[in-house]
This record gives structure tokens, sequence and C-alpha cells, in this order.
């Protein structure tokens, strides 16, 4: 159990890994999390379960600080001193019509259940694809089967120049969705949030708020929707993106900078340069 | 005759235990447990009994320890308790068995709590085996869900009475409350982690990591089990819902307690999960997990502050705990109620607060607390720890349909742990809201009886 079976580089700083754990296989629903203890002094860190296969489920993580650092340095046949999940509500997946589905970043892996499982439902879906540049594209082999799937990139380097929020306002002037996603970068999806506002449309995002328990037990992940507090671990973490306090979420997620900061600094430190990223 | 003075415990001296999260209070000594001992009057007619929610036998285990007989005692107290070593320290005995101890009327209870936490002690260190006895095997099945003081006691009494029991637990260290809540300073973790070790020994399967409710269905403990045991606590805590509230620098005690007793905060960076070591901090609330949270904030290097809103006297913690506060260096400021957070960038710097006076009685039989107008003033502070109560954890509840939830969302239970579904039991906070680590230990054992007599 627990034991990585597969892992790939994807790109600088973002690795694929399939993890072996026959009971979140077996019930991860698409939008659901796992908590993370990468070893026994390690933090709790939530990561997002981007598909199953048999008895075996896939991550995708892009390494930002000390635990990701360490998560991305290891390899097949060590194991993950604690996993638990699924948690979190799952993804509302049902016959909806016309779905647009944007993923920036580590999203455009952990959209892929959720834009399969609405493919499944029946749904047209239309995806955009956003990246810094071309070579932080990954998996998008997963999009054959949408309707469309369009790509932006941050310097133009692949699809059309720009964000995605406005690639997703162009597009909302052509056509009509009945529904939206948007997973990513806390200011993608505030961005696309207030395009699919303006434009009526309801839009589901997954807040990554910092998290401990993630049982719902600590309070730490709350967050203001629609001015009331919910905790996105056991409420989310999907929530309608036209209702998230956007400015408050995003001063939560600051909350640690300098701890995160020093613990970085200590870790490099001790192992020199992260070639393996 | 004059009645003797109650024998103090050994403990550490303030300036000194402040600093570090290693236990406050050492205990008796053989010597000091004897002389306390002796104090017991052996009344033919034990109010003290009446006054703990398991019914220890008393003065039978003090006798013993008179006697020197420490063994014999600890076997007393173990067939009623099975969490003594716990029980011993955290009760709160002076509103439970010392509370109504007849030297009271002199003012002078008898020190049951630290006697039974002495003999407790004694018996780990003489490594005195708990006699395991199973008589029988049952090829029945047993899910116990959630493993605080209310599922690890379900779970040993079910498998000692010989069934086969699964032991459930969403974190990655089992014991609820004992753990992650309640600080080092006040239960070592040693004791919980004897406690386990006991139910490993017993056969329990723990089964850790697992949120019941997503990664087992109910429906598949319905199918699978013979019965089913939901001990899942009050966990998820609640906020005063005031302006502010989502400032950095504002905290649950449920999470700052969980990031130093559980991931081991204090340790930042040798333990990888980060707390914010603040210059002033103020605790909101007067019971056992806001005096927690302040001492431990204390011991993390802060100037701390206890807001209350009603006076010293309706605090809800622990005497003891509030005594060890005050002289660990802990202000009070009763009387007081928050009313707002003020911060700068996304920081707390201060909390606006009223004061109050207390009214008439309210429901719960304490004086109603009411703000003062005009009162308002503000405290700085750079985090602010809210500590005013939990309530119901549904992380299973939300999955479970069919399961009957009483107004307050707590499961609906009878006094054995039967609830509306026949082969589902449950006890501890879950069922009465937050309460006491021996209610939980006593509804667990209840049920086992209940569970037994439903499953022949
Ligand atoms: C529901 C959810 C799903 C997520 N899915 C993925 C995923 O699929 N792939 C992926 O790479 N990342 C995912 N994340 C984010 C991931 O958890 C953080 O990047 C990780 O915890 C950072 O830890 P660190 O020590 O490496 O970095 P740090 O240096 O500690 O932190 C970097 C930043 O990450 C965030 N962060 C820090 N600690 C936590 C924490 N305990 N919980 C949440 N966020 C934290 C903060 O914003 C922080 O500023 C998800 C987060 C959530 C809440
Ligand atoms: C800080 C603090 C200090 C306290 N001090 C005292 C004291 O001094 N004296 C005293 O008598 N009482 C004290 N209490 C109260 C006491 O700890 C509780 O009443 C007692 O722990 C309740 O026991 P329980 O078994 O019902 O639940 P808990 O101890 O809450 O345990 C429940 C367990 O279930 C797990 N769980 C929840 N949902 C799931 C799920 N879906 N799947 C799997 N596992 C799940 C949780 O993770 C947890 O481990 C204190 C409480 C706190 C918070
Ligand atoms: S279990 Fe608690 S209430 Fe009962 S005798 Fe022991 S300390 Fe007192
Ligand atoms: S009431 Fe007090 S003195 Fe009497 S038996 Fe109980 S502990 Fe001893
Ligand atoms: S992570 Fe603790 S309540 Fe959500
Ligand atoms: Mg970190």
């Amino acid at each position: 159990m627990n034991e990585i079976l597969e892992k790939k580089k994807l790109a600088y700083g973002v690795h694929l890994f399939w993890i072996k754990n026959e009971l979140i296989a077996k019930k991860a629903k698409p939008g659901q999390f796992v908590i993370f203890r990468t070893h026994d002094s390690g933090e709790r860190i939530p990561i997002t379960i981007a598909g199953v296969n048999n008895n075996k489920f896939r991550v995708i993580v892009k390494a930002v600080g000390k635990s990701t650092y360490e998560l991305c340095k290891l390899q097949p046949g060590d194991k993950i001193a604690d996993i638990s999940g699924p948690l979190g509500m799952p993804s509302e997946i049902k016959f909806y019509g016309k779905v647009l589905v944007v993923g920036g970043g580590v999203g455009i892996a952990t959209i892929i259940p959720i834009v399969q499982a609405l493919i499944s439902s029946g749904n047209d879906v239309d995806v955009i694809l956003a990246s810094r540049s071309r070579e932080f594209f990954f998996l998008t082999d997963e999009f054959e089967n949408a309707k469309n799937v369009y790509y932006v990139t941050d310097d133009g380097s692949f699809g059309d120049k720009g964000f995605a929020h406005e690639k997703m306002d162009k597009l909302l002037k052509e056509k009509q969705y009945d529904i939206a996603w948007a997973i990513g970068p806390a200011l993608m999806m505030k961005a696309c949030s207030e395009v699919a506002k303006k434009n009526n449309l309801k839009i589901w995002v997954s807040l990554n708020a910092i998290m401990v328990d993630g049982t719902g037990m600590c309070g730490g992940c709350r967050v203001l929707i629609n001015n009331e507090m919910k905790y996105t671990c056991v409420d989310g973490p999907e929530f309608d993106g036209r209702l998230v306090n956007w400015d408050s979420f995003m001063i939560r997620l600051s909350q640690y900078r300098e701890e995160e900061k020093l613990a970085l600094e200590r870790y490099l430190e001790k192992v020199g340069e992260p070639t393996w990223l | 005759m004059a009645v003797k003075d109650r024998i103090p415990p050994v403990e550490r001296k303030p300036e000194e235990r402040a600093k570090d999260f290693e236990e406050v209070s050492l205990g008796y000594t053989e010597e000091l447990a004897i002389l306390e001992a002796k104090r017991c009057l052996q009344c033919k007619v034990p109010t003290c009994v009446s006054g703990c929610p398991v019914g220890i036998d008393i003065p039978g285990f003090i006798k013993e320890i008179s006697k020197r007989n420490f063994e014999k005692s600890y076997r007393i107290l173990k067939s009623y308790n099975s969490l003594p070593a716990v029980c011993g320290r955290v009760c709160p005995q002076e509103v439970q068995c010392e509370g109504v101890c007849v030297l009271n009327k002199a003012g002078k209870p008898i020190s049951i709590g630290n006697l039974e936490r002495f003999v407790a002690d004694w018996a780990m260190q003489n490594n005195l085996e708990d006699k395991i006895t199973i008589e029988r095997k049952i090829n029945k099945k047993i899910a116990v869900i959630g493993s605080g003081p209310a599922g690890l006691t379900n779970a040993a009494e079910m498998a000692k009475r010989g069934y086969v029991v699964d032991l459930y637990e969403v974190f990655h260290t089992p014991g609820g409350v004992l753990v992650y809540g309640i600080p080092e300073f006040r239960l070592p973790k040693a004791i919980v982690n004897k406690e386990v070790a006991f139910l490993e020994k017993l056969g329990v399967n723990i089964k850790l990591d697992i949120p019941v409710g997503f990664a087992v269905h109910p429906m598949e403990l319905l199918e699978t089990y013979d019965a089913i045991f939901i001990g899942v606590g009050a966990g998820t805590p609640k906020f005063m819902g005031i302006d502010g509230t989502e400032l950095n620098g504002v905290y649950s005690a449920n999470e700052f307690l969980t990031r130093i007793n559980l991931m081991k905060a204090y340790k930042f960076p040798e333990a990888d999960t980060p707390v914010k070591f603040a210059k002033n901090v103020v605790v909101i609330g007067g019971g056992n997990t806001a005096m927690d949270a302040a001492r431990s904030a204390l011991r993390l290097g802060a100037n701390v502050t206890v807001v209350y809103r009603r006076s010293k006297v309706e605090m809800p913690a622990r005497k003891a705990e509030i005594e060890h506060a005050k002289e660990e260096g802990i202000k009070f400021q009763t009387l007081t109620q928050p009313v707002r957070y003020i911060g700068n960038n996304g920081r707390l710097v201060a909390i606006e607060c009223i004061k109050m006076k207390l009214g008439e009685p309210d429901s719960s039989g304490r004086r109603r607390p009411i703000p003062i107008e005009g009162s308002n003033f503000v405290i700085k502070a750079d985090m602010a720890i809210e500590a005013i109560g939990t309530q119901a954890n549904k992380l299973l509840l939300s999955q479970f349909e069919g399961l009957e939830l009483n107004k307050w969302g707590y499961i609906k239970a009878d006094d054995y742990g039967k609830t509306s579904l026949p082969k589902v039991f449950a006890g501890g906070d879950i069922v009465t809201g937050s309460a006491t680590v021996i209610l939980a230990m006593g509804a667990g054992k209840k049920a086992a009886n209940a569970m037994e007599k439903f499953l022949y």
C-alpha cells in the first residue's frame, strides 16, 4: 500500500505518480483529493486525485516548497507514509448540455477526471488549457474526446497568447455554455469567475486552501462563500466561483510565507541543488 | 478530630515547565500516595462513587493503596475503567468523584484523581500486563469508527468478548482528542500509545487514514459487519463569526492544538508543519480547550491573555488547569467579549472587545452575560485563538442516510448507544455533544454490552 509504482517528469518541477492504494482507487470520484504525509515528521498536504486504474491512483504534483520538493524526489518503490482519502465532495457530474472546462498549470491534470466524467454523462465539453509556455502542457492526449481543445500560453509559444480568462471571454461571445469549471492558480480561477459572472454562467472552481486534517476538524481551510463561512475540505473543495471572496482567500494562502521560505532554504542546504526537479 | 490536609502531588515549578511541553504534574510517590489513601474514611455509603460516571469502587481501590497492595488496587480500577492513567489526569474530579466526597464538607476531599493516576502509572512502570482473557472466539465482525476514548473502549470491550474488530480512524494516529487536542504537558502521548498497543494485543485491526463515509460507504459497513459502533466525536470547531474571522492570525483552538500536538509544530522547522510564534495571544473561552490553547501558546513564548465573557467562577475548565495557567503567568480578562477583529494587510493586529455584566441565569443555570453599552476597548493581539465550542463531526454523518440525528445534529441514541438503525450503535461526543473522556469511555462500554445483547 502507498507504494509509488510509476513516476514521470512532465515538465520542470511537475511530476506524475501512480500510487498503489486499492481503497482510494476504488472509491475516488472526480473532484476529490487525498492528504499525503510523506514521512513521519512530514506535514499533511492535500493533492487532487487525477485518475484511477485498478488498484492505483494518479496524482500530478508541482514542486513549490519543502513538502512537494521532497515528494518529487521519491522514486518508484518508495512508500508514502500516510495517504488519507478520498476526501471532499465530488464534482456534480450530470448531463448539462454544453460545458466549458478550463485547466491551468497543474489544473490541466486535475480536470481530466472531471472532463471525462462529463463526457461520459453525455455533455459536449470544450476545454481551455492554459500554461506559461509550450513545455508546460502535459497529458493533452487525454482530452482527445472533448469537442474542442483550445490552448493559451502566457508567452504565445503555443496556441493563443494571453490568459485563460481572455480566451474564455472570447468563447463566451461566440458560444453558449450551460455550466463551466475552472481549476488552476487562484488568480486564474478568480479571473475566470469574473468572466463567468459577467456572462451569468455558473462556474465551479476548486479551492486549494491551506489544510491540516481535511476532515472538518480544524477550520483552518475556511473560506467566505457568499459571505458565509465554509470549510473547503468538507463543504468543497469546489464552490461557485462567482460567490468566492477571492481577496480573503488569497491572503490566507500567504499565512505561512516566512515559515515556508525558511523550511525550503533549510531543506536545500541539506540536500543541495534540487537537480531532480 | 480535624481533617488532615490533602497531600499535593509533586509538580514542576511554573518557571521551568512553562518553557517546555513535558508533563506538569509528576503525581504521587508511593509514600505520598499511601499517606493520601490513609485519609480516606472508607465510608459505608461512599458518596464519591455516585459522582463517578462509571461507578468505580473508589474506597476499594484506595484501601488497597493504603495497604501497599498496588497491583490489587490496579485490578479493581481496571475492572471499571479501561483508561485509568488518562482519567486520573483529565477527569474534572471537582465536579465528579471528589466533588461529592464527604470530606468536601471540610474542604479537603480525597485526591481520588491523583490516586487513580498513581496506581495506573505504577502498573505501567512495573510492566503489569493487563490480563488478556478472551473467553471465546466469535465469528462476528464489528466495525468501530473513530479512535477517541469512546471508540478505543468499545473496540477493546468487543475484542475481549471474542469478536473480530476493525477500528477505523481518518487520522494517521489513533487516539482522537487524546492525541490531537489535549497537550503532552497534561497527558503524555506515551500513555495513549500504550492503550493502543493493548488493543493490538487484543487483536483489534487498526485501520488508519480511512475517512469512513468516503473510503468506506455506510451501506458497505451495514453489509460487511454484524454491528457498528460510531464514535466520531464532536470535532468541528465553531467560530463566533465576528468581523475579521478570516484574518491571518485567527485560529480555532482545534487547529492551533492539532498543529502543536499531532503535528509537533512547536518543533518547526524540525517538524514540517508550521505554526505562528506570536507575541501577544488572546484566547477566547473558559473551558479546558481554552486553557490548553493558552498554555500551549505560552510555551511557544507568547504573552497570553484569556478572554472570557462570564466571571471566573463560571469557567467550565478543570480547576487545576485554571490554577496551573495562573501560576504560569497567563492573564485573565473576564466579563469581556470580543466584537471585532482588526487587521492590517490581512494580518490580525488587535481585537475590539466589549465589557459584560452578569444578568439572570439562563437555561444552563449560569448567569447570562450582558454587554455593557459603550464599554468597548481594544486589545493588541497578533494571534487570536477561539475556543468557544465544537459541533458534530459531519464527515461520516453527511454520507449516512437514514441515521436519525437530533436537533443539534448529533446522533440520536438511547442510554445504551442504540440508534435508529438496528445494527448501528453510537456513543461519546457524537451523541452527547462535547463532554468528557470518562463519559465517552463509559458510552463505549455501555454500547459494548448492548451490542453483545443484540448479537446474541
Ligand atoms: C484540495 C486541494 C488539492 C490540491 N491538489 C494539488 C495537486 O493535485 N497538485 C499539486 O501540486 N498541488 C495541489 N494542491 C496544493 C498543495 O497541497 C500545496 O502546493 C502543498 O501543500 C505545498 O506544500 P509545500 O510544503 O511543498 O509548499 P510550501 O512552501 O509549504 O507552500 C507553498 C504554498 O502552498 C500552499 N500550502 C502550503 N501548505 C499547504 C497545506 N498544508 N495545504 C494546502 N496548501 C498548502 C500555500 O499557499 C503556500 O504558500 C492542492 C491543494 C488543495 C487544498
Ligand atoms: C483541547 C481539549 C481538551 C479537553 N480536555 C478534557 C479534560 O481535561 N477532561 C475531559 O474529561 N475531557 C476533556 N476534553 C473533552 C474530551 O476530550 C472529549 O469529550 C472526548 O475525547 C470525546 O471522545 P470521543 O471518543 O467521543 O471522540 P473524539 O476524541 O473526538 O474522537 C473521535 C475520533 O473519530 C475520528 N473520526 C471522525 N470522523 C471519522 C470518520 N468519518 N472516519 C474515521 N474516523 C473518524 C476522529 O479523527 C477522532 O480521532 C477536551 C477536549 C478538547 C478538544
Ligand atoms: S474515573 Fe474520573 S470520576 Fe471516576 S473516580 Fe476516576 S477520576 Fe473520578
Ligand atoms: S466519600 Fe471520600 S472519604 Fe468517603 S470513601 Fe469516598 S473518597 Fe473516601
Ligand atoms: S482542513 Fe481542517 S477543517 Fe478543513
Ligand atoms: Mg509546506
